[in-house]
């Protein structure tokens, strides 16, 4: 089986996507669930690049994964923001104590 | 050959980075693929967003997860998923299959496109783009005040208790000021 560059790539994708979203879904800690984020976003990083590799415009491939990257490092900065303010608040990262606030 | 191999070891030290228990074990696995996929960025052209992956994805995210790790503290133990993982492993196997189904013989069709220099393409045909990322700095930069703010001690009692206790304490005050100014 002889595979194209592009379907490498591909395959890169989902099994990130794949790795990604299995992290989101059996994860507790909050930290993990925003290692695991990252993740999936380094999944869409790299579809972006590859599809504006194989359709010959690189530059608007890297123009808008630039625009990706900037997002997702505010999302990491916030995200442990949360983390470290509910741990001196609640004393736990556990997804599962925050569920103190149901009514 | 060496594209395939990056990509398998990308998603394995992802898998890692999952896997493990201890969160500071977790960040070098992440920094680990993304320096991996800076890799994989350069072998497909795109050298810039190869160097921006690699510092900002490989190293300052990296620093923030070791800052947050340490201020927040490692948790003892793992704990367990809240959902069987069997059946999050069904749940993405699924929509992946379906997605690889569609998305893995797609044929391109090669076309002569003359594409912008990327600086052009950046400043001027995405201007609003690099609007929004000074934004999102900003933002970034509120949260992560977020993260170095320091925690207020709790109040004893109720706000309205503390308060009510300010006030009469204040008045107590401006009732001694003004017996001592009777009394001179």
């Amino acid at each position: 089986m002889n595979l194209t560059p592009f379907s490498i790539t591909l395959i890169g994708v989902l099994g990130l996507l794949g790795v990604g979203l299995y992290g989101l879904m059996v994860s507790r800690n909050l930290i993990k669930i925003v290692v695991a984020l990252q993740i999936m976003v380094k999944a869409a990083l790299l579809g972006l690049v590859a599809a504006g590799n194989v359709s010959q415009q690189i530059n608007l491939g890297q123009s808008l994964a630039i625009t990706v990257l900037v997002a997702d490092t505010v999302v990491v900065v916030v995200g442990m923001a949360l983390a470290v303010q509910i741990r001196r608040q609640l004393g736990s990262m556990d997804v599962k104590e925050l569920s103190s606030l149901r009514g | 050959m060496p594209l395939s191999l990056l990509v398998i070891v990308t998603i394995l030290f992802s898998l890692q980075a999952i896997r493990v228990s201890r969160l500071m074990i977790a960040a070098l696995w992440l920094a680990g693929a993304s320096a991996l996929l800076s890799l994989t960025f350069y072998i497909l052209g795109a050298y810039m967003i190869a160097v921006i992956e690699l510092s900002v994805g490989a190293g300052l995210v990296t620093v923030l997860f070791v800052f947050a790790i340490t201020i927040a503290g490692e948790e003892a133990g793992d704990l367990s998923s809240l959902i069987p993982k069997p059946l999050a492993m069904a749940m993405v196997i699924l929509p992946l299959a379906i997605m690889g189904w569609y998305a893995l013989p797609l044929t391109v069709t090669h076309m002569p496109v003359t594409e912008a220099s990327l600086a052009n393409m950046l400043w001027q045909q995405r201007a609003l783009d690099v609007f929004v990322q000074v934004v999102l700095i900003f933002s970034g930069v509120l949260g992560l005040l977020g993260v170095l703010q320091e925690a207020k001690a709790p109040l004893k009692y109720p706000a309205v208790d503390e308060f009510a206790a300010k006030r009469e304490r204040e008045l107590q005050a401006l009732h001694q000021q003004s017996i001592e100014k009777e009394t001179i």
